[in-house]
């Protein structure tokens, strides 16, 4: 399987999914550990991968979504954003709507 | 953490030729900072009603007057109907070049003026660095 496909059954598999820099309870750079707050915040489980570690993924997945930074948010199959738009879409309420949508479809 | 720590390795080496690919720029006669050429190529693309480019460089762990981390606030009537995805599309697409390069992180905000407005013209801070790259 190349890293696309993998990162493509990754997306599908995984309602809620978080690729960051480090983990959720040890997260290695501020835009991941402010996104991983607002996304703990919806009170839901969520996946996720560290790029760090997986530096295939982290040199690919930029150009296949077309976003050039981690964190990236994927939802339903779908990226929602980076930190600056999670970090929003939490202070008015979007992000809530959307993951509970999500964990109950 | 043992993992963590070739891939931290992999980070700082990542930093020096930042900072190396700076230099040249500086040695080729490019005077221009990040800063500016940020500035002038979204005026360019985006005619902006409000445009602020900040370097946010020294709230991370690279060295002293690096450009690397820069924050973009920008009000444009380009965004209107576009949905957040894509407007942070067009803005990377605009900034490819310097992406590519040294610039490492850019935090966006991107605006129409109604929403501006609706806000208060009012800029949510970046979130500090929490020393991804530093081997200890």
């Amino acid at each position: 399987m190349d890293i696309a496909e993998t990162i493509e059954n990754q997306v599908k598999e995984n309602k809620i999914l978080l690729y960051m820099k480090g983990s959720p309870n040890l997260p290695q750079c501020g835009f991941s550990a402010k996104t991983v707050q607002a996304l703990m915040a919806c009170g839901e489980k969520f996946a996720y991968v560290d790029v760090l570690s997986n530096p295939e993924i982290r040199e690919n997945l930029p150009k296949i979504a077309n976003w050039p930074t981690f964190p990236q948010l994927w939802v339903d199959g779908e990226l929602v954003g980076g930190c600056d738009i999670v970090t929003e879409m939490h202070a008015n309420g979007e992000l809530q709507s959307l993951i509970k949508d999500a964990t109950s479809s | 953490m043992e993992a963590g720590f070739s891939e931290n390795t992999l980070d700082v080496f990542e930093c020096s030729i930042l900072n190396f690919s700076i230099m040249q720029d500086f040695a080729m006669g490019a005077n221009l900072t990040y800063e500016n050429r940020i500035n002038s190529i979204l005026e360019d693309e985006f005619f902006p009603d409000y445009l602020e480019v900040v370097n946010e460089s020294s709230q991370h762990n690279v060295p002293p007057n690096s450009e690397t981390h820069f924050k973009v606030t920008i009000v444009s009537s380009a965004f209107k109907d576009v949905r957040r995805v894509p407007r942070h599309q067009l803005v990377y697409k605009a900034l490819a070049e310097l992406l590519s390069g040294s610039v490492h992180a850019l935090a966006l905000h991107t605006y129409t003026s109604e929403e501006w407005i609706k806000r208060g013209n009012n800029v949510p801070s970046s979130p500090h660095c929490m020393g991804g790259g530093v081997q200890n």
